[in-house]
């Protein structure tokens, strides 16, 4: 981009600076297939409408020299919203909402590396789509609770049929929401918040 | 009417992703490190805190590098940067490596999941959910 009028470059609004006591930040991820609603849950409890980061990467994959002068190769650009909430003065939390795809979690490594947590978002009409990243984060050891975002026209099950379906241990919550809502989005981020102390005070799972 | 049944795959080899630093080609973006809050070098995270360490850029920064510093100010993160600057994340390494080096801004290294989870860190996250 052209940064020769760097000085109107938008930043964040006044209300959205963060305090300079602000120390440091943890993540979140929110993880599900495309219309899931991920980017509505972030944008229902983040303080700062959702923002939008991106990365790329050529079809070969490797350093960032070989991408010049070389019209033929295929860029691939993933892009992720992501919100905020502080915590407190000194501590900020950063929610992504991510896609689930292989490609995806290639570009991202280090983004799931190091969340303290993740939500996967499913739809029951396309329960499938959330089978794969479940599998990733398992692989990984990334705890995760399941939110199901409750459309109205989309078959309802019962939790242990679900719990059944997606072959998950009785101790991983799974809970309906409504993305759109604060206060239920929120919730979802207390029960994964709650899961992972509880890790923490048995000392299971990484 | 039943949902669809998960079939939990198996750790084939080619589902094994690369290791970071082992030399393979699976982490192009991430080759940039920032010293950590103990002086280890510590990889540059999306929610790394970028903060300006003086308010007004010196005549010698590029325009990206004054645009930067500009944004942060106050701290933000490099999620953040990247999304106001329109760059993406890989391309954030290279510019604030170059801060880094020259000193002109600072950065606050992120708290990442560790084998032993925080438990006052989870509680103050709570507390801080509980009053949105």
């Amino acid at each position: 981009m052209d940064f020769n009028g760097s000085d109107t470059i938008p930043g964040p609004r006044a209300e959205d600076q963060l305090p300079h006591t602000a120390q440091a930040a943890a993540k979140i991820v929110i993880v599900g297939g495309f219309g899931v609603g991920k980017t509505t849950m972030v944008g229902s409890v983040s303080e700062i409408t959702p923002l939008t980061t991106e990365e790329t990467m050529t079809q070969a994959g490797i350093g960032v020299d070989d991408n010049f002068g070389s019209a033929s190769k295929t860029a691939t650009t993933v892009a992720m919203d992501f919100g905020r909430i502080s915590i407190t003065e000194q501590l900020v939390l950063y929610l992504f909402g991510t896609p689930g795809q292989q490609r995806f979690w290639f570009l991202w490594n280090g983004l799931f590396e190091g969340a303290l947590g993740a939500v996967v978002l499913v739809d029951t009409r396309r329960l499938e789509v959330s089978f794969d990243v479940m599998g990733r984060l398992e692989e990984r050891g990334v705890p995760f609770v399941v939110a199901v975002n409750s459309f109205p026209d989309a078959p309802r099950y019962a939790i242990e049929e679900l719990r059944a379906a997606l072959d998950l241990t009785p101790d991983i919550p799974i809970m309906e929401c409504d993305a759109r809502r604060r206060a239920s989005s929120r919730d979802v981020l207390m029960t994964l918040m709650r899961f992972l102390h509880s890790l923490a005070m048995t000392g299971s799972r990484a | 009417m039943t949902p669809p049944q998960r079939q939990r795959r198996d750790l084939a080899p080619e589902t094994a992703t690369p290791r970071e630093g082992d030399g393979k080609p699976g982490n192009p973006e991430r080759m940039y490190v920032v010293a950590g809050p103990d002086g280890e070098r510590a990889e540059l995270d999306l929610v790394t805190l970028i903060v300006a360490r003086a308010t007004d850029p010196p005549p010698s920064a590029s325009p990206e590098q004054a645009a930067l510093l500009r944004l942060c100010a106050a701290p933000l993160s490099v999620a953040e940067l990247s999304a106001y600057l329109h760059l993406p994340f890989s391309a954030m390494g290279v510019l604030l490596t170059e801060l880094l080096t020259a000193e002109l801004v600072q950065a606050r290294a992120p708290i990442v999941r560790k084998a032993r989870s925080d438990r006052s860190l989870l509680e103050a996250v709570m507390n801080g959910l509980q009053r949105l």
